[in-house]
């Protein structure tokens, strides 16, 4: 299947130069006088750079076969990490680039978006919202729950993020995973 | 289909301000003694210019006839010319035209076009009158005038004249990436479109095209002795708006334009269609010396509104039409 550029739609995805591309941006131009341009900014989903291209309105571009699955995490052997479609029990095992920084948000169970792109896993996406325990902190100052001030804090999965001065290890945080902050305790 | 797809895409309230934008231009006119026609949208000929791709239609006698092939009109050009060759003096026309293909944030493939033709006008006199019209439905007072030669240098720092094809598609290709590759006048266009008209602030009259952009203007000579088009736009903070000529008035000329234009679509395997040859014919009876603009009222809408969307200022836009 295949789309002329002036199809080309916010969210479709085409081959670009080999790779899976999003469309974020299209906008058709037209001088009065000469040929139409559509203008795209997009995002390659292998590499997630995103960059503009002007392309031909009548050029042919490739469809990708890219879906977003629902998916649970399940363990990783090292090498791979190990998903599941919970309605079928499929499992998929990717790859670490393709988990990338979402490596350090993944509990066993965590409902998280796999993109798939002929049915290859090219992208985890975590839930917005974690709940993760403290794995280790400098120990929480008493009554000082209203003053400003943060420390580091490692999580069960590794990752350090900034929390209040009162927060104890072993206790769950909620943390916004989008920006890696903390948001409360859970 | 979302259940919302039976409302407008424009507000009651903007569909008010826009009947009353329709009033004032009409006023505009009736003011300057220039009389409003209605040429008609269905024609047998089509336009011929390879980058405007009209609308076929079918036409029967009766329900179970063999269909005949006609066009919706992508401006009342042709039409309104033979109208002035048969002495019908200063004309103007506001109406719906139609293009295949052109559907964007400022593109609907049905839109208000305002074109009129002034006699004894060149396109300096022309260029006046369509400020004074923004200025009649606009706060907009203010226009600078900048030659397309000019504006490259201004922008973009290279002469046109002297510069290459490769020269313009480095240019270009540092500021975007491009796929494909263009003609001298395809960069032109690229560079004019993404990296000129993104930098005119304000109102600004681009004038002097490139002879090879002429499309049904003369050719004349700047003060630097290159042939250029007596053919001028407006923009209105980037946005094109209007596009004028002095008109070609020679039906030798003219004939061989149309023939440029049906070998280019040839060439680049697009629709050939019948050409308008009943506009020869009026130019060979003779059309008077006149000056003529054709300006999207849609778009004037968005600016006069401040809209950032064709859809709002129209009662149902393409998606809803």
């Amino acid at each position: 299947m295949s789309y002329s550029a002036n199809q080309l739609k916010n969210g479709l995805k085409v081959i670009i130069d080999g790779d899976p591309c999003a469309m974020q941006q299209v906008e058709f131009v037209k001088p009065g006088k000469g040929q139409a341009f559509t203008r795209v900014k997009m995002r390659n989903l292998l590499t997630g750079r995103v960059w503009e291209r002007t392309f031909k309105s009548n050029e042919s571009l490739e469809a990708a076969d890219v879906v977003e699955r629902d998916m649970e995490y399940l363990y990783t052997d090292g090498e791979m990490f190990h998903f599941m479609v919970p309605v079928t029990f499929e499992q998929y095992a990717v790859e670490l680039s393709a988990v990338g920084d979402s490596v350090k948000w993944l509990k066993d169970n965590t409902q998280c978006i796999i993109t798939l792109w002929n049915d290859r896993a090219i992208v985890v996406t975590p839930p917005n919202f974690v709940e993760l325990e403290v794995a280790e902190t400098d120990p929480g100052l008493k009554g000082d729950t209203a003053q400003g001030g943060s420390k580091p804090a490692t999580l069960s999965t590794g990752a350090v993020v900034r929390v209040p001065l009162f927060i104890e290890q072993g206790e769950i945080l909620k943390i916004d995973t989008r920006t890696g902050d903390y948001v409360s305790r859970a | 289909m979302q259940d919302n797809q039976w409302q407008p895409s424009a507000s009651i309230e903007t569909l008010k301000l826009r009947a009353a934008v329709f009033a004032k231009i009409r006023q505009f006119f009736a003011e300057r003694a220039v009389l409003e026609v209605d040429v008609p949208v269905l024609s047998k000929k089509a336009v011929s210019d390879p980058f405007i791709d009209a609308m076929d239609v079918s036409y029967r006698h009766y329900p179970e006839d063999v269909s005949q092939q006609y066009y919706l009109q992508s401006s009342p050009e042709y039409a309104m010319k033979r109208l002035l060759a048969a002495g019908s003096g200063c004309i103007y026309q506001m109406g719906k035209v139609f293009r295949n293909g052109e559907a964007g944030r400022r593109h609907n493939p049905e839109f208000t076009m305002l074109e009129w033709y002034r006699v004894a006008f060149d396109e300096r006199g022309l260029m006046d009158e369509v400020a004074a019209l923004i200025s009649a439905v606009t706060d907009i007072k203010t226009f600078r005038r900048i030659s397309y030669q000019q504006a490259f240098k201004d922008y973009l720092a290279v002469d046109i004249n002297g510069a290459s094809d490769r020269e313009l598609a480095e240019i270009m290709r540092r500021q975007v990436e491009v796929s494909g590759d263009y003609d001298r006048d395809g960069w032109l266009n690229l560079l004019m479109s993404h990296c000129i008209e993104p930098q005119l602030q304000g109102a600004v009259f681009i004038y002097n095209y490139p002879a090879s952009q002429a499309a049904l203007a003369r050719v004349k000579e700047d003060r630097h002795g290159n042939a250029v088009a007596a053919r001028f736009e407006l923009f209105i903070d980037g946005v094109e708006l209007a596009n004028g000529y002095h008109e070609l008035t020679d039906s030798r000329e003219q004939q061989r334009r149309f023939e440029k234009d049906q070998s280019q679509r040839k060439a680049l395997n697009f629709p050939v269609r019948p050409l308008e040859t009943r506009l020869v014919s009026a130019l060979e009876h003779g059309l008077p010396d006149c000056a003529g603009v054709a300006l999207g009222v849609d778009r004037l809408l968005m600016l006069a509104l401040t809209k950032s969307s064709i859809s709002e200022v129209l009662p149902f836009d393409f998606a809803r039409a």
